[in-house]
């Protein structure tokens, strides 16, 4: 039978997490947050960790719950809901995941248990200044020398560098060949000579970096997966991001239109709830919550049920991204000069939450592949169109 | 969560897509027009079941869920059939829920196909129902007339327009006195409304067809047809407004999906799932029937191409009734209570 709910399980689940963001993400930690432009809480973590909802989609004897997709969506609903820092988690986890499928038992032993703990953070370093969506045009170099390798190299929006204790690397070591063919993946540690980081702030207000490698040296020990199969590994961590959304942001946006809405009056004193144009946009924005909604849901529920995933990811990013850019400017536009206000004016319409999301939505179209590359793989895996150019 | 049909309804729509291959391929989409009606097809579907599917056994009907009515609906959408399937099954939900005597009468003549009754969802105006769906070709016409919901015999003085999407269209005199009330008080509004429900969720599922369809016309020609020695669909400028034709079209038919769903399963939401399914729907296709159109190139222009007739019907089926805009203030009404009088 055909059910549109996720299901008691699931609803369980929400109710049994719901409690502990309550308590943990207090009004300080958003301020704080705002205020710092890091997507990372070590209290929040150690909360995380303490009560088991550090990592519950990994098996129980890892340190997990070994919850199943749906239930992992739920909890990430939860989480961004409540808008918590797990910018540093992902990608910690991320790398943790990439390492269970193809890292040594060596590598395995030493990160993924710090990792679920909560004790390392672990930071992306694919994008570099001329390699962004073109990731695999990296230059950053490998060399191998002896036991070792020497890195040079720049890397781009290294998010959360400054506290990174490793660096999850996309290498070339082999410039002679197609650029697929010639990439090796490494764990770098970032506390030593030659690692430099330096801040870059962003339209959103996240603090991001640039990350500059001179002469770093790393052991092969180090290295994640084959000489020249970064590629490969690269794939295994992209595959782990699969179906990203952004309906939580809509329905942050959707809510405080609708408390503005209730609120604010115009110069005749009508409230603005009441005017039909309010209306629509206020419908159209509930409307594009629920098709992001169902977009990301369908990404969950074909991985539980085990169904190939051919573009349902990207069609999940694509739209959600698409439709909360449009709809933060339409709301903004509705609003109108108030709309203006900032976080922390506390005149703002609701506390400013307007103007963040405007900010916020311009990157959700950039990062994690601008929509340009998704329309790419909705129209080639999708459509079976030929590749474009 | 579960978003394959089951069994019975894959068996549901391989029996209904097989009478749409043989009863509405494109040659009879055209031999219809203008008036937009085929009398074997409409014959083929009530024959098939599908107006006794859209209402309960005890009323004579086969009890089919919103659900099952909306996975034909996609159907009839993908195929342009030119019979008024929605409608006929709208107004049968209505005389069900009326019920009472006159009404029962109605049900057990359209059931039977002896009577074509269709439902004019829009208020009457100086006693005129204006553009009802399948007035022109219906013996019978259901209307809220003051508080009174009515079912009005079509005579020689309704008025059939040509129109835009070659849709049986008639402006219908409903003025007072004019036929047998068959619900009187705010009941009758209350019944009206639902149908509107009826309407607004099934033609949704059939715009998410129109919207599939055009997607999958617009990528076959654009992977055929070369300009500058490529195929044109290599070009950005195609490829990447046919992925987000495909994405809405992916979502308007999960949403419509949904709201028919909702229908049986979610009772509290139905209304206003329903309303945003349709506007959804509409704009995924009318998008989707323009780019397919417009990567046509002139071809797309001439009316000897496939593309014209979903982009006219696209447009027809989303305003006929409640335009898509007043489709996401009817969301609002639902979410947040209608405006007051001031």
């Amino acid at each position: 039978m055909m059910d549109f709910r996720l299901g008691e399980a699931s609803d369980a689940l929400r109710e049994r997490f719901r409690p502990f963001l309550e308590e943990h993400m207090t009004r300080e930690l958003e301020e704080r947050l705002y205020r710092t432009g890091v997507n990372h809480d070590d209290g929040f973590t150690r909360a995380l960790v303490e009560e088991g909802w550090m990592a519950p989609g990994w098996p129980v004897e890892l340190g997990g719950q070994g919850l199943d997709p749906i239930e992992m969506l739920t909890v990430s609903e939860e989480l961004s809901r409540a808008d918590a820092p797990t910018y540093g988690i992902g990608t910690t986890l991320m790398v943790a995941t990439v390492i269970r499928a193809v890292g040594t038992e060596a590598q395995q032993a030493a990160v993924i248990p710090r990792a679920l703990a909560g004790e390392i953070i672990i930071v992306l370093g694919f994008t570099e200044p001329e390699a962004g969506s073109d990731v695999a045009a990296a230059t950053t170099r490998a060399v191998r020398d002896g036991d070792e390798w020497v890195i040079d190299g720049q890397k781009m929006f290294t998010t959360n560098a400054q506290i990174g204790d490793y660096v999850f690397l996309l290498t070339r070591t082999n410039p002679d060949v197609p650029k697929h063919k010639g990439l090796t993946m490494f764990l770098v540690p970032m506390d030593q000579p030659g690692v430099e980081v330096q801040a870059v702030y962003t339209l959103s207000g996240e603090r991001t970096n640039i990350s500059y490698y001179n002469d770093v040296r790393v052991s092969d020990e180090w290295r994640i997966g084959g000489v020249d199969e970064g590629w490969a590994t690269m794939t295994v961590a992209l595959q782990a991001e699969h179906g990203a959304g952004f309906a939580a942001s809509i329905a942050r946006l959707l809510a405080a239109t609708e408390a503005w809405a209730v609120e604010a009056t115009d110069e005749e004193g009508r409230r603005r709830l009441d005017d039909p144009e309010v209306r629509e946009a206020l419908g159209r924005t509930a409307i594009d919550l629920e098709v992001s909604r169902l977009l990301q849901r369908r990404v969950a529920w074909m991985a539980e049920t085990g169904l190939p995933l051919a573009t349902e990811g990207p069609m999940s990013k694509l739209f959600s991204s698409e439709a909360i850019k449009e709809r933060a400017q339409e709301m903004v536009e509705l609003v109108g000069p108030d709309a203006l206000r900032s976080y922390f004016d506390p005149t703002a319409p609701s506390h400013g939450m307007i103007e963040h999301l405007l900010r916020y939505s311009v990157g959700t179209t950039i990062y994690a592949g601008t929509s340009e590359i998704h329309r790419n793989m909705i129209a080639q895996r999708g459509l079976g169109l030929p590749r474009t150019r | 969560m579960e978003l394959r049909p089951s069994d019975e309804q894959q068996l549901l729509i391989e029996s209904f897509a097989a009478l749409y291959a043989k009863e509405s391929p494109s040659e009879r989409v055209r031999a219809a027009e203008p008036l937009g009606f085929d009398a074997r097809l409409w014959e083929q579907l009530v024959e098939q079941g599908s107006l006794a599917m859209a209402v309960d056994e005890d009323q004579g009907g086969w009890g089919a869920s919103v659900l099952d009515l909306a996975l034909v609906a996609e159907l009839h959408g993908r195929a342009l059939g030119s019979a008024p399937l929605i409608e006929g099954q709208t107004a049968c939900r209505l005389l069900a829920r009326a019920g009472g005597g006159p009404a029962a009468g109605l049900l057990a003549d359209a059931l039977g196909g002896e009577r074509l009754i269709s439902v004019a969802l829009r208020a009457p105006r100086d006693g005129v129902a204006g553009l009802v769906p399948a007035g022109a070709v219906a013996t019978d016409v259901l209307a809220l007339v003051g508080d009174r919901l009515v079912a009005v015999p079509t005579g020689d003085d309704r008025v059939v327009p040509e129109n835009a999407g070659s849709m049986p269209l008639a402006d219908v005199p409903v003025g007072d006195g004019v036929g047998v009330t068959l619900v009187e008080g705010p009941e009758a509004a209350r019944l009206l409304d639902a149908a509107l429900d009826d309407w607004l969720v099934l033609t949704a599922a059939a715009l998410a067809g129109i919207a599939g369809r055009a997607v999958e016309i617009g990528v076959a020609y654009a992977a055929e047809r070369e300009a500058f020695g490529q195929k044109i669909g290599s070009f950005q400028g195609v490829g990447h407004r046919l992925a987000d034709c495909a994405t809405r079209a992916a979502g308007a038919e999960l949403l419509a999906r949904e709201a028919a769903w909702s229908v049986a399963e979610h009772p509290a939401r139905s209304a206003e799932l329903a309303a945003m399914a349709f506007a959804f729907a509409a704009a995924a296709a009318r998008d989707a029937t323009d780019w397919s159109l417009h990567f046509h190139g002139g071809y797309g222009f001439m009316l000897e191409y496939d593309i014209q007739l979903y982009y006219r019907r696209a447009r027809a089926w989303a305003n006929v009734v409640l335009s898509p805009k007043a489709a996401c203030r009817r969301v609002a009404d639902l979410r947040y209570g209608r405006v007051g009088p001031r």
